[in-house]
């Protein structure tokens, strides 16, 4: 068992969980812009900078093209820069997602999951994190208020490690985490700021001693090999990854990798899923286990950089897999997990199914879960994609 | 204001083997301006002519630091970096003093970076904005702007046989940040680079954000010869298209009145851009340009108390 | 600078670690034109120093010193901004200069 420091319990909603962390993280500058269902997350920061509980410069920009532009400017600066947003908020970041990627400032975002318009609608689906999935950031998603803020204050030491140096998006779904309020377990402030540790950065504009050009036009001589060094920190990522999440199991007892693997061992068909909806296969997954039926499941917590021989490894042995996506990839054959799951099942014989569900806020039942188990014991195979409570 | 034998002492912030074109004004006025600093800087560029030729990997003409992001975000890109400089000082952690500077063209700064300019001068960031005004997105290959004059033909307002040049006059720009109510705002040209040299300095002394708009001819947007770039930059302003002032405080002042007020056929005469324009179909076209011209600095005088009684009319 | 690097050996996010490489970079081949200067009636008001887009100007002690061909593109503004009653710098085609 691990060591346990001095912790509290907390009844916290999501939001109010990430901006915990944020507190103890102290950064030195946070760019906010409501957008629903983040909102609240940037509201209880304020409040903390407005009442001197943190040191945080914090900037009120006038969109989230200017937020993240603005931490990008601020880690450029040498200094540790978070952001929050959402969904539409997101999507207007885009263009500079990849360029603080690329710049391989280790910018820290919440993403409170939401789907994006048109028709407008502010619950929780993963498009938004699903559009900005190949800008070169970090992904990685939470089931719950506890993992929201375990995945914050882990975001850190992951973006900032020498060998990743890459912008990380925690995220949480929309009103199903964002708004609910649970119990949870935080560290003393004390202890989180020494795990995060103080911020030392690679390259800083603020040195008089080194002005440097950052920023720069990288023509067809270059600009493949900057490429080629981002997806170096992503391979990088992995190890580091798994070393944080070590460390941080040593801190509180909680285990973190790319993976939970939920009664595995002798499964015979499996769900893979991310997010809020692994709660509620979890319990579909109890009740068909007390039924006698051998079903499995997997959440997926870091979908960039993706484990793909963990989990080829961990399905290995199934008669058979569905994948939920809580996002749809229009016009591919799958949702965009399901793709990627499938890929890393390359070779093996083991069918791989598609399903959407939950978007714009719909609810996943135990009962829709239960159905795809269903389709799977039952060996019912589809080629094309499946939903999960839709109407006909 | 520092001399220019003062200046010549200092070493180069924008410096030499950038890849501007021959002639090119906006890089007289990244070196005129950047020379004014003398101190620790932080430089931004929006996407441009001023941003490719100057920092192509892995060459960089800038001394200080610098940083690009993109075509849009300067201002709020210099928003963040300056925070970051505040906070560390707040925390000690840094000693030395800098001041910042973002740059745009007229594209960036007019068009598409006006919502970043405007949000980082409402929330009070101190730097210098500085947008150096060729008109035009020149580094696309010569588009409107809505700084682009009356008339002028670019490659999306071509001079047409229906259509005649671009059909709505400059957007006016410096007002709109003097609306801002900034420590300073100016306008100047690189065709009066002393005069733009006390401005800079002038700006960066300001207790707070500042603003200066800087008329720098693209001689081939202009469609003129290179070694003109410096004429047609003056010209504008000695023809009251481009006048020279300063607002404090929101008090408005002169910083030129032209000995004689040149017709602005001098500054549209010699400029390819402009040639239609001359053409006897077009004559109505040069009238209204002129009198719109006429109105705009009848309206100016009146704003910095040289007005006469008349052109109070003018001001309302 | 010249021989092109692979990826592992450039700093990351395309930084340029130090300021003004550029100047090892050679713009003086684009020059057609070249000016020539006439230290009799140079007056030393720098003028063309200032205003030379290139920094192809040299100052010394606040006097004119001389060209920087490696990166003077021959646009011929410093001839123009020399005052009219000075007149000390003339633009020469390059032809001239050529064996």
């Amino acid at each position: 068992m691990a060591k346990r420091l001095s912790t509290k319990r907390l009844a916290l909603t999501g939001n109010e969980a990430v901006a915990e962390a944020f507190k103890q993280v102290n950064p030195d500058v946070a760019a906010v812009f409501p957008i629903t269902p983040q909102t609240e997350l940037m509201h209880k920061f304020a409040e903390y900078v407005n009442d001197g509980k943190v040191d945080t410069e914090l900037i009120a920009v006038e969109s989230e093209h200017s937020a993240m532009s603005a931490a990008v400017g601020a880690a450029a600066g040498g200094v540790r820069a978070i952001t929050a947003t959402s969904a539409n908020g997101l999507a207007l970041m885009w263009e500079i997602l990849y360029i603080a990627a690329g710049m391989r400032l280790p910018i820290v975002m919440a993403l409170v999951n939401r789907s994006l318009g048109g028709p407008l609608n502010i619950h929780c689906d993963h498009g938004d994190a699903m559009g900005a999935r190949d800008a070169g950031w970090i992904h990685i998603y939470s089931e719950n208020t506890q993992e929201a803020y375990d995945n914050t204050l882990q975001a850190f030491r992951i973006a900032e490690h020498r060998e990743v140096m890459l912008p990380t998006m925690i995220t949480l779904d929309g009103f199903i985490i964002s708004h609910t309020t649970e119990v949870l377990e935080i560290l003393d402030d004390e202890t989180a700021k020494s795990f995060v540790g103080e911020y030392k950065p690679l390259t800083s504009l603020l040195n008089p001693d080194q002005p440097v050009t950052m920023g720069s036009l990288a023509l067809p001589d270059y600009y493949f090999e900057h490429k080629r060094q981002l997806v170096e920190g992503m391979y990088n990522a992995p190890r580091v990854i798994e070393q944080v999440a070590k460390e941080y199991y040593e801190l509180t007892g909680r285990q973190y990798g790319f993976l939970e693997n939920y009664r595995m061992e002798d499964a015979e068909a499996a769900i893979v899923v991310m997010g809020s909806a692994a709660g509620t296969t979890k319990e579909v997954v109890d009740s068909l286990r007390d039924r006698g039926v051998k079903a499995g499941m997997i959440k997926l917590r870091v979908f960039r950089p993706f484990p793909h021989e963990q989990l080829a490894n961990a399905l290995s042995h199934l008669n058979s897999v569905a994948v939920l996506d809580r996002c749809i990839s229009y016009g591919a054959q799958g949702g965009p997990v399901f793709g990627e799951v499938r890929s890393a099942m390359y070779g093996k014989t083991i069918p791989v199914h598609s399903y959407i569900y939950g978007l714009g806020g719909r609810d996943l039942t135990p009962h829709m879960v239960e159905s795809a188990y269903n389709d799977l014991f039952e060996g019912k195979s589809d080629p094309r994609m499946r939903y999960l409570g839709l109407r006909e | 204001m520092t001399s220019v034998k003062e200046l010549s002492k200092r070493k180069d912030i924008f410096c030499a083997g950038h890849r501007a074109c021959s002639g090119c004004a906006p890089a007289i006025t990244m070196r005129q301006v950047t020379l004014a600093a003398d101190t620790n800087l932080v430089a931004g560029l929006s996407t441009g002519c001023m941003e490719v030729v100057s920092s192509i990997y892995p060459y960089t003409a800038w001394r200080s630091s610098f940083i690009h992001n993109a075509f849009e975000n300067v201002a709020a890109t210099i928003s963040g970096v300056e925070a970051a400089y505040r906070v560390l000082k707040r925390k000690g952690k840094l000693s030395a003093n800098y001041k910042f500077i973002a740059f745009g063209g007229d594209g960036g700064t007019y068009d598409i970076g006006l919502q970043s300019l405007s949000g980082a001068m409402e929330r009070g960031h101190q730097m210098l904005y500085l947008c150096y005004d060729n008109q035009g997105y020149m580094n696309t290959g010569i588009q409107r702007s809505s700084s682009t004059p009356f008339g002028a033909a670019t490659s999306t307002t071509p001079a047409g046989v229906k259509i005649p040049g671009k059909q709505q006059f400059q957007k006016d720009l410096t007002e709109i940040m003097v609306a801002h109510n900034l420590a300073y705002v100016a306008q100047a040209s690189i065709g009066y680079y002393r005069d733009l040299n006390k401005k800079v300095e002038k700006a960066l002394a300001a207790p707070g954000p500042s603003f200066i708009n800087v008329l720098s001819c693209c001689h081939r947007g202009w469609r003129i010869d290179p070694a003109d770039s410096l004429k047609y930059s003056k010209l504008g302003v000695d023809t009251c298209l481009w006048p020279l002032y300063e607002v404090e405080d929101g008090v408005y002042k002169l910083s030129m009145k032209p000995r004689e007020k040149l017709p602005l056929e001098e500054w549209l005469k010699g400029q390819g851009r402009f040639n239609h324009l001359f053409k006897p179909e077009n004559a109505d076209m040069l009238k209204k340009f002129q009198e719109y011209v006429d109105k705009k600095w009848e309206r100016l005088l009146w704003k910095c108390g040289e007005g006469k009684e008349k052109t109070k009319e003018a001001g309302k | 600078m010249s021989k092109l690097k692979g990826w592992k050996d450039i700093p990351i996010g395309a930084i340029v670690p130090h300021g003004g490489t550029a100047f090892d970079y050679e713009t003086g081949s684009w020059r057609s034109f070249r000016p020539v200067h006439d230290r009799d009636k140079c007056i030393d008001c720098l003028d063309c120093w200032f205003c030379c887009p290139d920094n192809a100007i040299l100052a010394e002690e606040g006097k004119f010193k001389g060209f920087d061909m490696m990166h003077c593109k021959g646009c011929g503004i410093c001839a123009k901004v020399c005052p009219p009653k000075v007149g000390a710098i003339t633009m020469k085609p390059e032809s001239d200069f050529r064996e």
